[in-house]
Parts: C-alpha cells; structure tokens; sequence
C-alpha cells in the first residue's frame, strides 16, 4: 500500500454494518468514515477528496444509485463499489453502466472483499505511475505529438528539430500511413511559425484545375462556377506553413506553377493579373520514390531539386516494432479523451498479437485498429479479440469473463455423461462470477465444501481465468 | 494445541500468558438464521467473563464465526483494545484430511495475528508475517506464527507511547 492511506467512505443506514466494515477495513491499513446516508455522504464528498466509496445499495432517502450519481458528478475518477443484498444484483450490474467500479454482494466473502480494495489500490498506483510516465515519455521520446524511441526516429527528431529552425522547404518520405502529416505539425509547432497557420492538402485527390484554384485561388468570374473570388491555399498559409501531401502525383503544368512559387515567392490567383507575394514555409511529403518518377519522366527534376532542400524519411512501422508499446499507450489516451470513457490500456494478449502483425499500414492503421478495439471493448483494457487482427491467433468464441458463459456452452458436441454436465456447469459458473468459488457456490446451490471437492475432482481452476477460455497450445 | 498457542503468543508479544478453560459459550452470541456465531458477540462475552483490565483474553471457538457484512472470519479483535477471537471452524477450509499439527499452527498463526490486532497493530505487507493479510486458508498457511521485524518494531513503538 502507498505512503499516504486511502480513503474509504462507506455509506450504510444499517449501524450494525457500518461497524463491522469499517473495522475490519482499518485494519488493512485504509483510512475510513463511515456515514448513515446519502446526505450525508455528499455531504462529506464535497468537503474532502475520497479514492473509493462503498455504499450501499437500497436506504431509504436517497438510494445507492442516486449517491453514486451526486459522486460521479462531483468526482468523476472516484472507485464507486456498491454492496447489495441478492435480489437486487440486477440493479447493481444496470449501476455498472453508470459507472460504479463492481457491486458486492451481502454478506460478501473476506476474500472477495480484500481481492477487491486491492485490486482498486493497485491500479490507482497504476494510473498515478502511468500518468507520471507518459510525461516522461513525451519529453524523452516525444516531438510533438510524434512518439518514439527507436534509434532511427531519434535521428529523424533531431534533424527535424534543426530544420523546424531554419526556413527551407522540407521534404518528408515515407509509406502511407508512417505519419508524415503528424511530421510536418510538429515542425510547424517547433518553427518560429508556430504562431501562423498550418494549411494541409492533399494533392493526389483533385483534378489539375480544382487543385489550381485550391492552391492559388480564383477571381470572381474567372470559370465557369467561380461565383466569387477565393483565397488559395498558399494566401491561407501566409506568414505559416503549407502542408503538400502526395506532391507526387501534381500534373506537369502544376509542377511549373509550383516551381516558380518557389523561386520568386510570388503568384497569380486564376484569372488574376496582379502578383501575390505571401511568406509561406513549404513542408511536402510523398510516398513515391521521386528518383525514380524524374528518371521516368513524370516529375520536373528542377521542381525535386527544389523540394529536395531537407529531407527527412520516416521509417516504416514493421522496423521500429519497438514503439508499437509506446504507439498503444498515445493512442489509447488520445482515444479515451476523444470517446469520453476510461481505456486503461491493452491487453498482454493483444499487446503479443500487435506486435507480430506486419503494419502494411503503419501508424496510421495502428490508431484505426486500436480505435475499434476501443468501441469494442467491453471494459477499460482492450482485448485481443476487440482488435479484429489475426484471428488465427485467439479462439473463435472466447471473449472473457464477461461472455464466459458462451465459452463454455457453444461446444456443439454432446456430452457424454452426468459428471461431464456437472462439470461444464461448474466450469461455467465460476467463469460468470470471475472464479470466485462462495459466489460460484451460492449460485449453484450448495454449499462451498462441496464446490471445492468437486473443483478438486474436476481438477478444475478457480483463477480469474478459470473455465472462461481454454487455449489451445 | 493450546500449549502451541502460548509457546507462540509468549514469544511474539513476550507477555505473560495464563491458559484457562471454559466450557461455557456465549447464549447470545448464536445467529440462528445465520448459523454462525457473532464474533462481536464473543468478544463482550470475553470481556465480561476474562481476567480484569489490564489483561488482554483471547478466546479460541470451534464455532463458525461472522460479523455482519461478511461471510464468515477466522477471528476478530477490538482494534487496540483487549479482547480477542479466533475459530478453528474454517482453518480446515473444507479439506477432508487436515493433521492436527497443521491445524494448530494455523491457529497459533490466527492468535498471534488477532492478539496483535488488540495490541494496535494493522495488516502487514509481508505476506510471511502473522499480521499479514489472510483472507483465505491459503494466506494462513503462507505465513508463519510470528511477528516480522517492522511489526515487532512498531510495536515497542506503540508500547513505548502507552508507557507500557
Ligand atoms: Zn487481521
Ligand atoms: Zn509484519
């Protein structure tokens, strides 16, 4: 347990309860007040900062439900545990939605109660550290919002923070999806520019024309449609940076056009006559080999000579399988704020499938595939299965505790005798209640003696794990 | 058993300990709904019926014992206060064959640990020590009957502050 104690407030009309509970949480070293009803509990939540609330579910006044709603509302990260007597576990598991931790069910098991105040400690240690971190993280393995701690990528960071500084154009290479938009943000952020605009296009997915008008801009009457004057892109970026994507597939004459821009600083808008002049800081980015596109033809050596003033290449993801840890844990937080819910992370599971998959698409297709893994998800750790990658790898079926119940039953094959049913159905309990054997025993209807000679019997496991997926290897 | 008991609360508290025998249980202490004893129950029973203050008494039942959110415990004590309980009824934990050497040193674990609840100590993060945290058999059986060197520490702390 930590240097300072964590603080409990439990919450029970019965005295009796109140007690005992307290008691016997004091001497596991927790700091506990003890308080009749929801009154009162909010009451104290608003004077002091708790990490963990346990209360009860059904009080007359304000119920369990309504009390872990005022305490949501006034501290969002605070371990809401709701105790419950038998016929109400279908409202406990509804207030699971809303947001409580777990429920306990009346009277609980010492064990089950222990296990729990643990486990909230420990991943309360877990989230300050990771929180403590991820700040390291950044400043150590971080340029902007660009993460890695690969060797390539440290010379790729130090060379981008030097050309940040000066004012040439940059050239970022790279596959697609290797971040080169992210790039050429972050060194728009460490340039002197950092207070102008940052215009992005992307050049492969217009026709010359549009693209002209986009880059350029148009006077009024200038085409057919240009029912008023528009600013370009380059207008847009003045005293910023300008973002060129797949500056590979531009046409010839836009290459011409580019080119000069790049010599005088100066251009017409489409169907303009007086020159602009505008400050702009070009940062372009290709996933072509340009060598090879001016050896063919298809690209102005003048124009690449141009672009080619620093380049920086950004190493695909499949060689720097080392950051995939540190790509998860961005990208999981960057995840969690977006979709408003807690992901704490990965699973070793999926951690082990992420790694040995291949990248043909790089970041890029990390972020996508950890983004369904997050709406996926049933809880704050995201599962193999959730990610949808290399289905080889995990069993068809085994989706956790949670859907353990499927585990075990989706078998189509007949058992054979009364012992085999006894036993699924065990194994199937004590997947449902996470292998506790009192709850599993409870349900079952016998006593717990009796559970664990059959568990014996069985041979079966009583972990986190047991019964609720069997791997095979 | 009990003889084991003394040897192991003598050593660890290296206080004085008198054995005695009562048959007599609790009347009021039986939850027949529950059927387990209240070890709330027990322990006023232990203090009406013990040695005068300043003595501390434990007392050791065959009775299943509870408090009223939890299942069942091992054992309870007033927290730094005088009295103590421990039951030998779930140091078995439903194992058919346990040898009564093992039992008695689960309980000598037990007595120690309750008796240094009553002595003002908490839960220990050493999973060895007697007041470690033991909410299954399991836990019992991988601690050993005495005190580790923080606990022991702490201790003559608490004494020293009491004067005692
Ligand atoms: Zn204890
Ligand atoms: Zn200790």
């Amino acid at each position: 347990m930590g240097n300072e104690r964590t603080r409990i407030l439990v919450v029970d009309d019965e005295e009796i309860v109140r007690e005992s509970l307290g008691g016997w949480l004091e001497k596991d070293g927790f700091f506990v007040q003890s308080v009749p009803d929801g009154k009162s509990a909010v009451e104290a939540l608003e004077k002091e900062r708790w990490s963990i609330l346990l209360t009860d579910l059904k009080m007359p006044g304000m119920d369990g439900l309504q009390v872990l709603e005022e305490a949501k509302k006034r501290q969002p990260d605070l371990v809401v545990v709701l105790m419950t007597a038998y016929a109400t576990i279908d409202t406990a598991v509804s207030a699971m939605k809303l947001g409580a931790y777990d429920y306990l069910v009346k009277p609980f098991d010492p064990e089950e109660l222990s296990l729990m105040m643990q486990k909230i400690v420990s991943q309360q240690t877990l989230v300050r550290e990771n929180a403590v971190l991820r700040k390291a993280l950044k400043r150590e393995y971080g340029f902007h919002d660009v993460v890695s701690k690969s060797p390539a990528m440290q010379q790729v960071f130090e060379l981008a923070r030097v050309a940040a500084r000066s004012n040439s154009t940059i050239l970022v290479l790279g596959e697609s999806g290797t971040g080169k938009e992210v790039m050429a943000r972050a060194i728009h952020a460490e340039s002197p520019r950092a207070q102008g605009p940052f215009v992005a296009i992307s050049c492969a997915a217009l026709t010359e024309s549009l693209l002209e008008s986009e880059l350029f801009g148009h006077e009024k009457g200038s085409f057919t449609g240009a029912s008023a004057r528009k600013i370009g892109k380059f207008e847009a970026a003045n005293g910023g940076t300008l973002f060129l994507d797949e500056i590979g597939d531009i046409s010839p004459k836009l290459q011409l056009d580019l080119l000069r821009v790049l010599e005088d600083r100066r251009f017409h808008r489409v169907g303009g006559t007086d020159p602009i002049s505008v400050d702009v800081r070009i940062v372009a980015a290709t996933n072509r080999d340009l060598r090879k596109a001016v050896a063919e033809g298809k690209f102005r050596e003048d124009l690449l000579y141009r672009l080619n003033v620093i380049v920086i290449n950004l190493p695909p993801l499949r060689e720097r399988k080392e950051d995939i840890p540190l790509l998860v844990e961005h990208f999981t937080e960057q995840l969690g704020v977006e979709m408003q819910r807690r992901i704490e992370g990965v699973s070793s599971d999926a951690m082990v499938a992420l790694m040995s998959y291949d990248w043909p698409g790089n970041v890029r297709e990390l972020r996508n595939v950890l983004e369904r893994g997050a709406v996926v998800a049933q809880g704050r750790i995201i599962q193999a299965l959730d990610l949808g990658l290399a289905p080889a790898a995990v069993p068809e079926g085994a989706a956790g505790v949670g859907a353990g119940a499927a585990a075990a039953g989706a078998s189509d094959e007949v058992p054979a005798t009364l012992e085999d049913v006894e036993k699924r159905h065990i194994t199937q309990m004590l997947a449902h209640t996470g292998g506790n054997v009192s709850q599993a025993a409870r349900l079952l209807g016998i006593d717990r003696v009796t559970l664990y000679n059959k568990i014996r019997k069985y041979q079966l496991r009583r972990g986190d794990d047991s019964g609720s997926q069997q791997r095979p290897g | 058993m009990l003889e084991h008991v003394r040897a192991h609360l003598t050593g660890a508290f290296r206080a004085e300990v008198a054995l005695h025998h009562d048959p007599r249980r609790p009347a009021d202490a039986w939850d027949a709904r529950r059927r387990q004893h209240s070890s709330k129950k027990m322990l006023s029973f232990l203090l009406e019926q013990g040695p005068p203050p300043p003595a501390r008494v434990l007392g050791i039942t065959d009775q299943d014992l509870f408090i009223p959110i939890l299942t069942f415990v091992f054992g309870e004590a007033q927290l730094g206060g005088r009295a103590a309980v421990v039951s030998t009824a779930r140091l078995d934990d439903g194992v058919p064959v346990v040898s009564p050497r093992v039992l008695a040193e689960r309980v000598a674990i037990e007595c120690v640990h309750e008796v240094g609840h009553a002595y003002g100590l908490l839960h220990c993060a050493s999973p060895r020590c007697a007041m470690g945290r033991s909410p299954s058999v399991r836990d019992v059986d991988a601690k050993k009957p005495q005190l580790c060197r923080d606990c022991l520490s702490r201790l003559a702390e608490r004494n020293d502050r009491s004067g005692g």
